[in-house]
């Protein structure tokens, strides 16, 4: 079932898929990265990859990407029992606030719940409004883990 | 952190408003509410109908109602009208040896938790606020 004002069907994404996928993504952050989704494709699309792996597009009745996100189960990182991470969310712009991105997370907690984790987790810029506020209202809030980095000079 | 008195009686008056879109409520109405001083709150709502947050409206029974989107609003958006939240060590200007180095590791602590409360902040919208209280208040009913 679908929790948005208009039809979505969600699916697994394919290599047709990946064109309106470098687009859409060059289109919210402004780069062009076709080599990277490429290879994000094919370790979370192919069968022998898609083990705890999730790349998950959203299209209109006629096959236009709405949206995608992409995930994977995650675990013992620093202690971490198993848990779910969301590493990418992108939806066409002109079509947000439609709950095409709570859609898409829906089906991904819901693949991931089945494949075992309690918990979703994710990390995102600290200026990333969108983002931020998209996973607040999706119940998201400060974990027990800190982001550190540093530059490597 | 602790908030200025502006910018929780900013907070309260917003959030009271969208809490209802549509609905004009009186600066006495959102004072009696939240039991705060009538005449900070005005002020307040002065400030809040420049930024665009809230409008007035005017003739009987006028008031004040939400003019902004509840799904973009964030709380930084309220509070940062009022205050910037950079925590200030209160130091001389003329510092040396040891004391640079003290002041200057202490600023830079500071200056990072100042940036994650502003994005935490910034990460909560007005509909997703008062989703929390909603969820909160059903949770201490059923408890």
């Amino acid at each position: 079932m679908n929790n948005t004002n208009i039809a979505v069907d969600i699916g697994v994404a394919r290599e047709a898929d990946l064109p309106a996928v470098v687009a859409l993504d060059a289109a919210n952050s402004g780069a062009e990265k076709p080599d990277y989704w490429r290879d994000i494709l094919a370790r979370f699309t192919q069968e022998h990859a898609r083990n705890k792996r999730y790349f998950l597009v959203g299209k209109d009745p006629a096959g236009n990407l709405l949206g995608f996100i992409v995930g994977e189960i995650r675990a013992w990182e620093f202690g971490s029992p198993p848990c779910g991470w969301v590493i990418a969310l992108n939806v066409t712009a002109d079509q947000r606030e439609k709950g095409i991105g709570t859609t898409l997370f829906d089906a991904l907690c819901a693949e991931m719940k089945r494949d075992g984790v309690t918990t979703i987790r994710t990390m995102v810029l600290a200026n990333d409004k969108v983002n931020l506020s998209f996973f607040r209202g999706e119940g998201l809030a400060a974990g027990p883990y800190i982001e550190l980095e540093r530059q490597l000079d | 952190m602790k908030l200025q008195k502006a910018s929780r009686y900013a907070l309260y008056a917003v959030l009271h408003l969208a809490s209802e879109p549509g609905k004009q409520f009186s600066t006495a109405e959102i004072a009696e509410a939240y039991d705060v001083s009538i005449h900070h709150l005005a002020k307040v709502m002065r400030t809040l109908v420049r930024s665009g947050l809230i409008e007035s409206v005017r003739g009987v029974g006028g008031g004040y109602r939400f003019s902004g989107n509840l799904r973009r609003t964030t709380l930084w958006d309220i509070i940062h009208e009022f205050e910037s939240l950079e925590s200030d060590i209160d130091t001389p200007d003329q510092l040396s040896g040891n004391a640079r180095v003290v002041i200057s590791g202490l600023d830079s602590v500071m200056d990072e938790i100042d940036g994650l409360n502003r994005a935490t902040l910034d990460s909560i919208t007005l509909k997703t606020l008062l989703r929390y209280g909603d969820e909160n208040l059903e949770r201490e009913i059923q408890e």
